[in-house]
């Protein structure tokens, strides 16, 4: 029965999906393969659409690939099977916290991953400027030996007025996306 | 419509220390805004977070969304969902859990189904990739100045310098998974702490035996004086 096809294929894609974002996506294409479900074409018709469409990607996914093949009642299980596992585990992790949080090994345990997580969040500024800001990887020779063709110029200006509007004047962060969407609409399209 | 009916239920919310009169909705709202808005990864999802659950509502400390990021990161699944899930229910429990993870889903769901009922697939559309490119610079921004402000607020000790530092080194510049380095801070942090304890009880137990040997010498000295 399709449904349950459906709703297996993409709670596994939940539950094995880590790191998030265009890493999972031939884990997708392998499972949705696996259930022969989607041909090629429908798979980069899905890439372009997760290209342009904000949300997580699993979820883009699962919407899709639902939709086109058993409609609305389609869409909806695949959909509730991706988030399924996020959910539960999460759940069942925070009642695991919060059952010893009083204890040493978890007070010390968040003492040192908090700095890391400050750590990951700056790398995350890496990874997100290597998809817009700059051809190829930001920290390479590169970065001075092919100059300015390396850089983007509109994206990168882009890139300093949000820091400007967001660092010195305090501008919401919904706003600025607002803002340099239509700016980069504009100028970029 | 369903929209402004909420903008317009959440308007009296604004206003501070004022009891949230729909707590469920005002979680699935500010998750859907926040879903609508995460482009170009996961981490676009911050600078909202903490914009919105941690300075405008005060649902969260700063550290436990450092908490909830790390653990979303860790955790299988999508992290969009980890988060709102944790955020969720952090404030108003499974339900509220239920709450986030719909809002926040919500958007590309009904995105994804208008496009492909109405479009069929998308083409290349320049408009759009022009406004995604733009938005992505901003997000790359956003993060930046979320990321500073967070580093002046939580980084107070060499330690935490040094693990933070690290952590960007390995992640950012080396491409290790994220997963290992949050293990290792981890590992890093119970010994640190353990170490810290132990040496902060070997100090009690010093400045015990101070005052147990000045009671003694006190002692001794009234016990001289009653001889005298």
């Amino acid at each position: 029965m399709i449904f349950v096809y459906l709703f297996t294929m993409f709670f596994r894609i939940g539950l094995f999906s880590f790191g998030g974002g265009l890493a999972m996506l031939p884990l997708i294409f392998q499972s949705v393969q696996d259930f022969g479900m989607m041909s090629a074409a429908d798979f980069s018709d899905l890439v372009a659409l997760s290209q342009v469409t904000p949300g997580p990607i699993a979820v883009n996914a699962a919407t899709f690939v639902g939709l086109n093949y058993a409609g609305l009642p389609g869409t909806v299980t695949a959909t509730v099977g991706v988030c399924l596992p996020s959910f539960l585990l999460m759940l069942i992790v925070m009642k695991f916290i919060e059952r010893f949080n009083d204890s040493k090994g978890i007070q010390g345990a968040f003492i040192g991953i908090r700095p890391i997580t400050v750590g990951l969040i700056a790398s995350s500024v890496v990874f997100v400027s290597e998809t817009v800001l700059i051809n190829g990887p930001l920290i390479s020779t590169k970065l001075f030996s092919s100059g300015a063709e390396y850089f983007n110029l509109i994206p990168c200006i882009l890139f300093a007025v949000t820091i400007i509007l967001v660092g010195v004047f305090k501008m919401r962060p919904i706003r600025v996306m607002i803002l340099m969407g239509i700016a980069g609409a504009v100028l970029c399209g | 419509m369903s929209k402004m009916e909420s903008q317009e239920q959440l308007k009296p919310l604004q206003k501070k220390n004022n009891p949230e009169k729909h707590p469920y909705l005002s979680l699935f709202w500010e998750f859907f805004k926040i879903g609508l808005f995460t482009i170009g990864g996961g981490m676009a999802m911050i600078p909202q977070i903490q914009q919105v659950v941690v300075k405008d509502k005060g649902w969260l400390s700063e550290e436990d969304m450092l908490d909830c990021i790390a653990v979303s990161q860790a955790m299988p699944g999508v992290i969009a969902i980890n988060s709102a899930t944790w955020i969720g229910k952090r404030i108003k429990g499974v339900r509220g859990a239920l709450a986030g993870t719909l809002g926040v889903i919500m958007p590309s769901f009904l995105i994804i189904i208008l496009v492909v009922t109405f479009l069929g697939a998308i083409g290349e559309n320049r408009w759009i990739n022009g406004a995604f490119t733009g938005i992505k610079a901003a997000v790359c921004g956003l993060i930046l100045v979320t990321v500073v402000r967070l580093g002046k607020q939580m980084l107070k000790s060499v330690f935490q310098w040094i693990l933070a530092i690290g952590a960007f080194l390995a992640i950012g510049v080396f491409g290790i998974t994220a997963i290992w380095a949050i293990l290792a801070g981890a590992v890093l942090g119970i010994l640190y702490n353990s170490f810290q304890l132990s040496r902060a009880s070997a100090k009690e137990a010093e400045q015990e035996a101070d005052c147990t040997a000045d009671h003694e010498r006190a002692e001794a000295a009234e016990k001289q004086e009653v001889g005298k």
